[in-house]
């Protein structure tokens, strides 16, 4: 635990790429095949899950540091993380065990079947023994919340290079579902008797926002364009007459959309295919929403088959007839990829995502602007002889995102972040004009430099009317420009709308507060896009 | 019995009705009682001052040559309309001092900012008997807590190794008045060349021609850009995203505050390297230091007041919180090293 408590605060410590993958080579050239393994399995994302309530921890630390609850939340907020808080309020320990990552999540096993007054034992016993560093990391994997800024890719970069393997072969080997409390390091990295083998998605490519002006990628003939479809990117892979779902986040999602399965036997085995899962009736796509409560149901009931069928647009393949295409140019795959998907019998559950006819841009130009109409998130912009590269590349796919929908908005209440801005108040709702009040519409964390939100933060803390916890209400003075991407009814919310991906465009210091628009005007955007 | 209020407070100032004194004023006065030369204590414009002797090089420095200021030694008893009063060692920066006022056999203790912690630089803190105390909660939450300075010290070392050893300069952040000499004499032999932000060079150099034990470090900025090789630069928090760092690379950032104890803290600031050392007492210190004076109320300012005034009336120490212009918020001292002499 030590050495990955040291990993895990050095590649804290730099943002350097080059320098988070020597750290992880040095880690991974140093440790034992188990505790390899389960690293790899935490910065891959497999976090195992929490073992125990959260509350139950709390109450433990707080008898351990002789606190009362009241001041562990008054540095809960301060810290703005709950192992950490926990780590920092425990008596201070000198580092005293030597087990190590895999040890302890063996140890771990011991809470599953343990009584509470037992729990309690393992988890004290073991801060006891841990120096603050430890106890942090220690929480967080007890907790299931261990998150640590390296990019999958890196870690997959950094064994491909000790195991002399190219990257791209590691990124699919540590895809899927393996289980690092049953798996081998040996066993997954090198390949030998890989029995899910069927399952394996590919990485996915993905592509960049474009940078300036379109005319920048140069001749138009060169290029395919698509519309960029606001669902779900997914993989669908058959081989061996079995169908594999996956999602971009990396999720086996097969039982989420149950009418699906039926392209088992409709695709050729030994098919991979990328593309995106939409809601879609009346060959329009339904609002994203849509399928996120979908995706948020346990179980997918007939009602939702029928309210809310999805299709599956496909833009590409990787595998056809159990090869590896991925280095055949774009224009090949995608002929292939019509091939396949006209043989099918069912257009009603999957299609080929149409390619866009122009010959300038400015012909694209024009059509990008009915994006909104066609429910769509603007163009994917292809070069017509790229290769089905993994991970975010820049270069050959390019997404060209529409201007966001936007409103002037008031902000009235302000929280503390979280992480790295603990003690900041960065996480802001902002209010429109209602005959007079002011009601709340979205909240939103993002969009501000570092500078202007210490600004506002100066603003926050001199003009606070009430505080309720850990939230402020701020006098109404300060006019944001929001923006968002979706706009839908919701009668959960105060204003009866929801938008989708809320966030800060400008800083209005030009408006006053009355100038700022109204939930009117929001609704007049709902009529226009919905 | 009503208690007697031998110090008030009014907002800019904590005042001694009795002897016509303000200590750490904001506003303009008579005559002031300066706890410790940093700006938010020390300010300017009052008629005469009086601080302890190591605080005369940087008052004067800061507040102008030619202020009227009295100085005296810790423990030295002085009277001012009557009322008895002597400064003791706090043990925050050089000079700093807490003010004893004693009047009707009630003693009186404002302690300005403080540490118990002997940082080998400046005279240590000591405890004084007292029936109310006035104490900081810059780091009046149980999240803070120091460790021994030497353990600092040893990982700023091997920091600066580690960084000469990749071809880097080391650049060391933090105030300009306090933690810099702490730093310059913990640190102290040094195993590669030093160089000071101006701020620091001035503060340093009004120090050594006052007679304090300090080691010559040049100022950056007559240097060439090839002096700096594998060096270790002391600087403020002011330089960070600014182009003065710019002739030091390769180089790695780090910095020294108690705000550094928080991860969050550190990562907002982009800095490489967070080193937890502060010059005010942590949790346990202020619970301690409290604890100590045998106060019967104890009266808290800047930082956490409302919860560590709750927290000391939950321990049956009779508390309360007093609002007053230091350090404007818990998060200030991130900011306020912008200060250059």
């Amino acid at each position: 635990m030590k050495r990955f408590t040291n990993l895990f605060l050095e590649l804290d410590r730099t943002n350097k790429t080059n320098d988070k993958v020597a750290l992880l080579k040095t880690y991974f050239l140093s440790t034992p095949d188990e505790d390899k393994l389960w690293a790899l399995a935490l910065f891959s994302g497999r976090r195992p899950s929490r073992k125990i309530k959260t509350a139950q921890i709390q109450e433990w630390a707080i008898e351990q540091a002789g606190i009362p609850m009241w001041l562990f939340r008054e540095s809960y907020h301060s810290v703005g993380d709950l192992s950490e808080t926990i780590s920092l309020v425990l008596p201070t320990n000198i580092s005293a065990s030597d087990k190590s990552l895999s040890e302890w999540f063996t140890y771990f096993l011991q809470l599953t079947k343990a009584s509470d007054e037992e729990k309690k034992e393992l988890i004290v016993q073991a801060w006891k023994q841990l120096s603050t560093y430890e106890i942090f990391v220690f929480n967080k994997l007890l907790m299931g919340s261990f998150r640590i800024g390296v990019s999958q890719t890196l870690v997959i970069r950094a064994i491909g290079e000790i195991s002399d393997q190219p990257a791209a072969v590691i990124a699919h080997r540590i895809m899927g579902d393996w289980d690092p409390y049953t798996s081998s390091y040996q066993e997954l990295i090198y390949g030998e008797n890989n029995a899910d083998v069927t399952s394996k998605p590919y990485p996915f490519y993905l592509a960049y926002g474009l940078e300036g002006e379109i005319e920048l990628l140069g001749k138009p003939e060169e290029w395919f364009a698509e519309w960029k479809w606001d669902g779900i990117r997914s993989q669908i892979i058959v081989r061996n007459n079995e169908i594999y779902i996956w999602s971009r986040g990396e999720e086996l999602v097969t039982e989420k959309f149950p009418e699906l399965e039926l392209l088992k036997t409709q695709l050729p085995s030994g098919t991979v295919l990328d593309g995106e899962i939409v809601c879609y009736v009346n060959e329009r796509p339904l609002p994203f929403n849509i399928l996120q409560t979908r995706i948020g149901r346990k179980n997918v009931t007939k009602k939702i088959l029928s309210e809310a069928p999805v299709i599956f647009m496909g833009y590409d393949v990787m595998e056809y007839e159990g090869q590896d295409i991925r280095s055949l140019p774009q224009e090949e795959r995608r002929s292939i990829l019509e091939k396949i998907i006209q043989q099918t019998d069912n257009k009603e559950l999957i299609k080929t995502s149409p390619i866009l006819i122009f010959k300038e841009w400015d012909e694209l130009k024009t059509l990008h602007l009915q994006s909104r109409e066609n429910a769509v998130e603007g163009f994917m912009i292809k070069r017509k002889t790229a290769a089905y590269l993994t991970g975010r590349k820049k270069g050959d796919w390019w997404k060209w995102k529409v201007d966001p929908l936007s409103v002037d908005a008031v902000l009235i209440y302000a929280q503390k972040g979280h992480g790295k801005r603990a003690e900041l108040y960065t996480d802001y709702t902002f209010a429109l004009w209602d005959e007079g009040k002011l009601i709340s519409f979205a909240k939103a964390y993002s969009g501000l430099t570092d500078a202007e939100i210490r600004e506002v933060d100066r603003f926050i803390k001199q003009n606070t009317l009430e505080k309720f916890g850990p939230v402020r209400t701020v006098k109404p003075q300060l006019v944001f420009e929001i923006g968002f991407e979706g706009i839908n009814l919701s009668p959960r919310h105060k204003s009866g709308i929801a938008v989708r991906f809320p966030r800060i465009l400008n800083w209005r210091k030009d408006k006053k507060v009355e100038e700022a628009d109204t939930l009117e005007n929001l609704r007049v955007i709902l009529t226009q896009y919905k | 019995m009503k208690e007697q209020k031998i110090l008030t407070f009014n907002g800019n100032s904590i005042y001694c009705p009795e002897a016509d004194v303000h200590i750490d004023p904001w506003q303009q006065v008579d005559r002031a009682i300066i706890t410790h030369a940093h700006s938010d204590h020390a300010r300017w414009g009052s008629k005469h001052y009086l601080a302890h002797k190591d605080s005369e090089a940087i008052l004067r420095m800061r507040l102008g040559e030619d202020i009227s200021l009295q100085t005296v030694e810790y423990g030295e008893v002085f009277f001012i309309n009557g009322v008895k009063f002597s400064l003791h060692p706090a043990g925050h920066i050089i000079g700093s001092a807490q003010v004893r006022v004693e009047q009707n056999n009630q003693v009186w203790v404002a302690s300005g900012d403080y540490k118990l912690q002997d940082d080998l630089f400046c005279t240590p803190y000591e405890a004084i008997k007292c029936n109310t105390f006035i104490t900081e909660s810059t780091f009046g939450l149980p999240i803070y807590k120091w460790a021994p300075q030497q353990e600092v010290i040893d990982d700023i070392k091997a920091w600066c190794f580690q960084n000469k050893l990749q071809g880097k300069n080391s650049v060391l952040m933090g105030y300009a008045l306090g933690k810099m000499q702490r730093l310059i004499k913990n640190l102290l032999p040094f195993d590669q060349p030093v160089f000071a932000h101006g701020a620091i060079f001035n503060v340093n150099e009004k120090l050594r021609a006052a007679g304090f034990d300090l080691p010559y470090i040049p100022p950056v900025k007559d240097m060439d850009k090839k002096e700096f090789k594998g060096a270790l630069i002391f600087a403020t928090g002011s330089v960070l995203n600014t182009s003065w760092l710019k002739r030091f690379e390769p180089y790695a950032t780090g910095y020294c505050s108690g705000w550094m104890a928080i991860r969050g803290a550190k990562n907002r600031k982009a800095i490489d390297r967070g080193f937890v050392l502060s010059d005010h007492a942590d949790w346990n210190e202020l619970n301690t230091a409290i604890v100590e004076t045998g106060a019967e109320k104890v009266y808290v300012t800047h930082g956490f007041t409302d919860t560590f005034s709750q927290w000391l009336n939950e321990q049956g120490i009779e508390a309360a919180e007093v609002k007053t212009m230091y350090g404007e918020d818990e998060t200030e001292e991130i900011t306020k090293e912008n200060e250059t002499p």
